[in-house]
């Protein structure tokens, strides 16, 4: 299959995972659509168990032995779902690329960071290690890293957190790839670290009009950065519409709850935070109706029977909500 | 801590493998008993006039005789029982000694724990088979020698489990209880440390015994374990593997059995650890 | 490698040190104060004979002297004379039997750990498949089924049924003669390396740093022998010692019963005739080799995981 180059970076249509274990089923995405346009940044926005790394783990093929992905994912037009390896690994890394939550543990701790960059190189474009090293030593410098040259000869425990983030964004930008997908970067990291590889993140978009797809529970991170906003809840879109309209006018209650618990967002002027009541449903929970409702200030008998579907509202947004906010 | 083996026998029960093992251990064993009493030939009868005849019906020598004219099926089941016995015994002499070193040093703690478990890697460290061949050079081949030394090799991962379960228990209420009613540490070691350590210990016993099962019969093998005129399976191996060429069943007989019940043990083995192992314990 | 580094591996050092020289004092200190002396069989000498021979062997000087002396001689490497075979000092049927278990030894632990790696990877990658739980079960027996039953049987099949292979001999080291004795060998140790390295394969697959690894679009090869492979292998290396302590262990049996001459077979020997010199010698042997093992394998570990040789 051909790249086409006009379709969305990324295109997802009704994505489930569904994980078996003994004999009980959890279904932590459920039928999720959303698209990736290319060179965009999208924010995935949702509170742990929501699903939101699920979604492109599925893509990726990074999922458990156990888990089982249907539906479609498409980069560029190329479907990624149950590909063969062969295409999964023409595209993993070199054009489609993800950085995870902790780098810590997201690095081989047995080699040395040199190698672990210079790898991608070797393998994708068929570099020779020498001048695989060169670029790595170069990214190293553009990401921010100090004595760049001492670093590639070490080992993981030897960088900071921070240090070790930033290594991977680097890492991960080697082959200069068409998508980066970035699940809770700065989420092991120190507040001040945070700023510095979200303005890291900033800077490459800048230079090289890569997409990215910021996955995070904190709508202040994504703030900063992306031009549209994908609200997930219970492994379900719950709402999508673009950055500035989502932030000035929330529609679904869930968006604006979670919009009052982001510190960032609301300024630290309240006394109390207030926070969100309840608890997300476990993903093995199947229920009628819509599963924000027991939480839900808007919930009419309705929401409890019925679950909404996901509709285009306007332009540019979607919505799945039968009593939404008032504008 | 009942629910547990009440668990974990369940689990055992419902699991095929394991049932199938611990059933042919156990039929052995008990044939090893009582055949030998119920047949007409004795394991030291010779009969002159069946020497080394293959198995078969005809001539009332089930499973051949040997080089004397001595009947294999008793011959075998007298050695399994010799083995299994030796067995045991060596498993409970190092569950005794295992149970003792590991109990006192968990319970002492401090500088005399860290010594007594030095001394446990150590010897875990070394081949013990060559030391216990040394022992019987110098000291001869009694039967308590064999014992002892088989023994000594078993208790030191007893001793290690003790150990730890010691040092878990000893903080317990009702340890400093004891402590505080003025019971000398003796007593405190065997009358309430022991029994509440007691559960893993008699798992890893039972894993130990076809161990001990294995060292007696390399021994016997080798001609420095149990002497004539008994002979355990391992003596009857080494007949055997002389004999290969003309008179293969005296190899093929006690070498099968003592496979088939090695290989029994060590599956029961498995599936109880698994069954024990899912408790997280 | 730091300072502390080295300081740890001198410590280990000189805790091998220490073992070993109290296996050879307990061994000497034994072997003097058994019942019974080595040359009880020797009924028939006259009294003064027997003098000059225990003087010639120096049990007349008191139990200090004779510890010293043994100890002097040790190292050198004389390991004094045999008690049985007169003219033939320890120390030369060490020389003689050291290269035959040797070969042997190294033969076996290459292929077990050759063999056990792959098929313990291989079953890793197919989980649950009929050939992982086949592999398995094989595993079992292998580990279960002793050696000494299981020579005999493979030299019936092969050797006299249907004349494959020789059942005994050396012939100085050809590969048929070698084939069987070295098979058994290896396979106890093969079987459990196989188990170890496929809990730890599964146990390394699901870990967050081979999921980057695959995120990185490395092919399957890469992932496994660059990413896995060396914290996969941690457990099998803590079992090497006791790897070659079961090798040593079964090389009793496999040389009695084919009829190789290595050290093994002298040490059978020597006990069946109570030649008190020669197992002696051939504990401290086997023992030394062991302990020399244990240190190589500190320096395993320190290669396999890095953060190790910061923080011994």
């Amino acid at each position: 299959m051909s790249t086409d180059l006009a379709a969305p970076a990324l295109a997802i249509d009704e994505l489930s995972v569904e994980y078996l274990r003994g004999g009980t089923a959890t279904t932590p995405v459920r039928e999720v659509s959303l698209t990736v346009a290319a060179g965009e940044c999208l924010g995935v926005v949702g509170e742990s168990g929501s699903g939101k790394s699920q979604i492109f783990l599925a893509a990726m093929d990074l999922l458990a032995a156990n888990a089982h992905a249907s539906g479609s994912v498409r980069f560029f037009g190329r479907e990624l779902l149950a590909a063969p390896r062969s295409v999964l690994d023409a595209v993993r890394g070199s054009k489609l690329a993800m950085v995870f939550q902790d780098p810590l543990s997201a690095l081989t701790p047995h080699l040395k960071i040199g190698v672990q960059m210079a790898e991608l190189l070797v393998c994708h474009r068929a570099t020779s290690w020498r001048e695989a090293d060169a670029a790595a030593l170069a990214m190293l410098r553009k990401v921010g890293i100090a004595d760049p040259w001492r670093r590639l000869g070490q080992y993981p425990h030897e960088l900071s957190g921070g240090m070790r983030q930033r290594v991977l964004i680097g890492m991960s930008l080697l082959c200069e790839p068409d998508l980066l997908i970035a699940d809770e970067p700065t989420t092991a990291l120190d507040v001040t670290v945070q700023a510095q590889v979200l303005e890291l993140l900033r800077a490459m978009r800048r230079d090289s009009c890569l997409g990215i797809v910021l996955i995070s529970h904190d709508f202040g991170l994504v703030a900063g950065l992306a031009d549209r906003i994908v609200v997930l809840y219970a492994g379900r879109v719950v709402e999508s519409a673009p950055a500035a309209q989502l932030f000035a006018c929330p529609r679904h209650p869930y968006t604006a709850a979670l919009m009052q618990c982001s510190p960032a967002l609301t300024g630290f002027a309240q006394e109390r935070m207030p926070t969100l009541a309840g608890q997300p449903p476990n993903p093995a929970d199947r229920f009628d109706g819509c599963a924000f409702a027991p939480r839900c200030s808007n919930a009419t008998p309705r929401c409890r029977v019925e679950r909404p579907l996901l509709e285009t509202v306007g332009a540019a947004a979607q919505l799945a909500c039968h009593n939404p906010m008032s504008t | 801590m009942s629910g547990i083996w009440r668990d974990t026998a369940r689990r055992l029960r419902s699991n095929r493998l394991a049932l199938g093992a611990a059933g042919f251990i156990l039929g052995i064993a008990l044939l090893s008993i009582v055949g030998p009493l119920v047949d007409a030939n004795r394991f030291d009868s010779l009969d002159w006039s069946n020497i080394a005849v293959a198995p078969g019906a005809q001539h009332g020598h089930w499973l051949g005789t040997d080089r004397l004219g001595r009947d294999m099926l008793v011959r075998t089941l007298d050695g399994t029982r010799i083995s299994l016995l030796i067995g045991m015994i060596a498993a409970s002499m190092s569950l005794v000694v295992g149970v003792a070193y590991g109990a006192i040093a968990g319970f002492a703690g401090g500088g005399i724990d860290r010594w007594m478990m030095r001394l446990v890697e150590i010897m875990s460290g070394l081949p013990l088979i060559f030391f216990v061949i040394l022992l019987t050079v110098l000291f001869g081949r009694g039967l308590f020698l064999l014992l002892s030394s088989i023994g000594a090799i078993g208790w030191l991962t007893m001793a290690r489990i003790v150990r730890g379960q010691t040092l878990s228990v000893r903080r317990r209420e009702f340890i400093e209880a004891a402590v505080a009613g003025g019971a000398g540490p003796a007593r405190i070691i065997f009358k309430h440390v022991v029994p509440n350590v007691i559960g893993p210990v008699i798992v890893y016993a039972m894993l130990t015994v076809p161990q001990m099962i294995l060292f007696e019969s390399f021994l016997s093998f080798l001609g420095l374990g149990i002497q004539e005129p008994h002979a355990s399976l391992g003596t009857l191996i080494a007949d055997g593997a002389g004999e290969m060429e003309a008179a293969p069943w005296i190899l093929l007989v006690p070498g099968g059995l003592l496979a088939l019940l090695l290989l029994s043990f060590n599956l029961f083995g498995d599936c109880l650890r698994d069954a024990l192992g899912s408790d997280g314990s | 490698m730091g300072m502390r580094t080295i300081r740890y591996f001198l410590g280990r050092f000189g805790g091998a040190a220490a073992t070993l020289f109290a296996i050879v004092t307990i061994s000497f200190f034994l072997m003097r104060l058994a019942p019974g002396g080595p040359f009880d069989e020797e009924q028939n000498l006259p009294a003064d004979a027997m003098a000059n021979l225990k003087a010639r062997y120096g049990f007349d000087q008191p139990l200090w002297n004779q510890y010293g002396r043994y100890l002097a001689a040790l190292a050198r490497g004389d390991f004094g004379p045999s008690y049985r075979y007169r003219d033939v000092t320890v120390t030369e049927l060490i020389g003689q039997g050291l290269p035959v278990s040797a070969t042997l030894g190294a033969i076996a632990i290459a292929l077990a750990l050759c063999v056990g790696v792959a098929l313990g990877t291989a079953a890793a990658l197919r989980q649950d498949s009929l050939a992982d739980h086949g592999a398995m079960v094989l595993a079992v027996a292998g580990i279960a089924i002793p050696s000494f039953v299981l020579l005999p049987f493979l030299d019936l099949i092969f050797g006299i049924h249907l004349h494959w292979l020789p059942v005994a001999g050396w012939e100085r080291g050809s590969a048929p003669h070698l084939l069987l004795p070295v098979l058994v060998l290896c396979l106890p140790p093969l079987a459990t390396i196989a188990r170890l390295t496929r809990a730890g394969m599964l146990d390394v697959m699901r870990s967050p740093y081979v999921r980057t690894a695959f995120a990185k679009g490395l092919p399957l090869s890469t992932v496994i022998l660059r990413h896995a492979m060396r914290p996969a292998l941690v457990p099998v290396a803590g079992y090497l010692v006791p790897a070659v302590a079961a090798i040593m262990t079964g090389s009793l049996v496999v040389e009695s019963i084919a009829g190789l001459p290595g050290i093994g077979r002298y040490l059978v020997q020597g006990a069946l005739n109570r030649d008190y010199t020669l197992v002696l010698g051939m504990v401290i042997v086997y023992s030394t080799f062991l302990i020399g093992m244990g240190l190589l394998v500190d320096l395993l570990y320190a290669w396999l995981d890095p953060r190790i040789r910061f923080r011994p």
